[in-house]
């Protein structure tokens, strides 16, 4: 079978809406084979073997982890029960914003996506944890769930089995790590939203202590394409170790940035130039941070650009593929100007639980500050890389170990930078 | 009292959650509670602590840990410009600066009005669509993207308008 790479000869998998009018509307949605998937898995599929069949596909989290789908499905503690589903819409990496265009666009594939995955673990209530700055999207979201159970594809005894499903949405308030998914529970459970310690993980220990998948939106988006298709065509897409499409964030020095759905082990080239249309005003590309703010910073030399885009060819670069958040950063950006704008996330973002992220980012930025404004000696540069090495594998969470990603990248590939903003050249422009 | 004013939402709040899992309920009651007044009084968390069962200094953490949730009177608007990397790299720190300049005040104040305030925040999720700001008022929050300062500038004299127009109405009441 071919494997698309371009747009024209590609079919949409997960933003179906931009072909399909209206897909925000049950009844087009339904038109379009909307609900056959969870129909079929409730009638006649046992809940063991829809977590086969997404265990076949090969299915990755696209949260981030790129943790395989069924198996953590799998992972579910069946003596005890209630089990829970819990959707991540907690969205706020910098530079990531698909599960915001899915959920707007084709928000029912995703709520078929959560029906199946609380069928295949015998869960009987799902939340969904939005981002506070996406109220308008769940009182939406919670319209199409009034339509869904008005249509009796959600609620009491679905398609005359015994099987019951309620979905409700749960607001966030502003807070990054309440994306990682202990971080989202203890704030669903009304408290801080700060990350246990691990294990247990949550398929053992979720949601009120309960068993408990958590998933990305556009992972459990995936899922009724996968049951409906089956597991054999769904790897027709992507790579072996990395099937499927996925949602890349194209942002920052692009001539069009955007949501560009493609298979999985497409290249940076492809996606930059073909896709973005490349850097604005004919300038040059100097670094890519594949995954967000969190990112190490690739060298945008030719072997980067024509390495491919999957969970496993990414780290040959010394970078990560995580959420595909990809930022383009063109020859007139300063290094040390980059890293004090993500360490200001890490630092503003810290849940202060544990001291090493907590200090760590507060010096770290203490120190990018002054290297931003001029001020730095090169003293500071060495200081600046101690502190982020110390940091390194002492973090309770992937946040405090995120924040040292660009710094420590960023000095030891673009020293030139460093050495130019500690010696007074004036600084790039931004 | 919450109670009494919001009866039905408080039960429909309550009944996403198990009986015995009521403290889940606390971040949608004091999105309850915020949304009467723009920030949520010391008397509103202690009726939320009594409702759920929770002490009122938890409550108050909560709102403390959370940047949405505000614990004393807000100014009327709140214009949050993302200035988070992505954005940052399409012109936002110039926006803000600029957008700040024309208003005569500094990133973080507020105009001599009392009307607007302008500050800087953390990625938004529109990164592709930069400049771009969120604003925060007693309707709730709305995003404005692809923006320019003459737009934010316009939109700000709308609302200046619109405020002197309620002035009016009441001074004439
Ligand atoms: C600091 C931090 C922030 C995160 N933010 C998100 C997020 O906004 N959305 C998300 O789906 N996963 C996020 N994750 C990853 C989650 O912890 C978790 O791995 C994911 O939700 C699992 O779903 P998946 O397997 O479908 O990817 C974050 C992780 C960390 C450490
Ligand atoms: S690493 Fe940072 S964000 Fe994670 S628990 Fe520690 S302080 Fe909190
Ligand atoms: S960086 Fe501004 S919205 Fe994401």
């Amino acid at each position: 079978m071919t494997k698309p790479t371009s747009s024209s000869d590609y079919e949409y998998i997960l933003l179906r809406h931009r072909t399909i009018p209206d897909l925000d509307n049950l009844a087009v949605y339904q038109k379009h084979g909307g609900f056959k998937a969870l129909k079929k898995a409730v009638t006649s599929m046992k809940p063991e073997e829809v977590i086969e069949e997404v265990k076949a596909s090969g299915l990755r989290g696209r949260g981030g982890a790129g943790f395989p789908t069924g198996l953590k499905w799998s992972f579910i503690d069946a003596k005890k029960w209630p089990h829970y589903v819990v959707a991540n819409a907690d969205e706020s990496e910098p530079g990531t914003f698909k599960d915001r265009e899915i959920m707007e666009g084709n928000p029912y594939q995703f709520l078929e996506g959560v029906a199946l995955c609380a069928f295949a673990i015998q869960a009987h209530t799902a939340y969904i944890y939005l981002r506070g700055e996406f109220w308008q999207i769940a009182e939406k979201i919670d319209n199409h769930i009034a339509a869904l159970e008005a249509a009796g594809l959600l609620g009491d005894r679905l398609f005359g089995t015994d099987y019951s499903l309620r979905i409700y949405t749960h607001l966030g308030a502003g807070a990054y790590i309440c994306g990682e998914e202990t971080a989202l529970l203890e704030s669903m459970e009304g408290k801080l939203g700060q990350p246990r310690l691990r294990p247990p993980f949550p398929p053992s220990f979720g949601l009120f202590g309960k068993p408990t998948v958590v998933n990305n939106v556009e992972t459990l988006t995936n899922v009724p394409i996968i049951v409906e298709r089956g597991a054999a065509w769904y790897r027709s897409i992507g790579t072996e170790k990395s099937p499927g499409p996925k949602v890349f964030s194209l942002s920052g020095h692009v001539v069009r940035p955007g949501n560009y759905e493609l298979p999985l082990g497409t290249t940076f080239r492809t996606l930059i130039f073909e896709h973005g249309g490349g850097i604005p005003e004919g300038r040059k590309i100097k670094a890519i941070m594949a995954a967000g703010a969190s990112s190490s910073l690739i060298i945008a030399d030719e072997r980067a650009l024509d390495t491919p885009m999957d969970y496993e060819n990414v780290p040959s670069l010394g970078a990560q593929l995580g959420s595909a958040s990809v930022i383009v950063i063109d020859e007139t950006v300063s290094i040390p100007w980059l890293i004090d704008k993500t360490v200001h996330f890490f630092r503003h973002e810290s849940c202060g639980k544990c001291t090493p992220c907590r200090e760590g980012t507060f010096w770290m930025s203490h120190l990018t500050h002054r290297l931003q404004r001029g001020e730095a000696s090169p003293e500071d540069v060495d200081l600046l890389y101690e502190v982020a090495s110390q940091m390194k594998g002492k973090c309770l969470c992937a946040l405090g170990e995120f924040s040292i990603e660009a710094v420590l990248s960023g000095i030891e590939r673009f020293r030139r930078d460093f050495e130019q903003a500690v010696n007074k050249i004036p600084a790039l422009e931004r | 009292m919450l109670a009494e004013k919001y009866a039905r939402e408080i039960e429909a709040i309550l009944k996403k959650y198990p009986p015995e899992e009521r403290r889940a309920a606390v971040m949608p009651l004091l999105y309850l509670a915020q949304r009467d007044k723009m920030y949520v009084s010391r008397q509103d968390m202690a009726e939320i602590a009594s409702i759920l069962g929770m002490s009122t200094t938890q409550v108050m953490s909560v709102v403390g840990f959370y940047s949405l949730y505000y614990d004393k009177p807000q100014g009327k608007y709140r214009f949050q410009v993302c200035t988070d990397l992505p954005c940052a790299l399409r012109g936002a720190d110039r926006f803000l600066e600029e957008l700040c300049a024309r208003l005569g005040i500094e990133p973080g104040g507020t105009t001599a009005d009392g009307l607007i305030t302008v500050e800087a925040v953390m990625c938004l999720a529109a990164c592709d669509k930069a400049p771009m700001f969120q604003v925060q008022s007693g309707q709730g929050l709305e995003y404005y993207e692809h923006q320019t300062v003459d737009n934010a500038l316009s939109l700000i004299e709308r609302l200046r308008l619109e405020a002197t127009r309620r002035v009016g109405r009441v001074a004439n009441d």
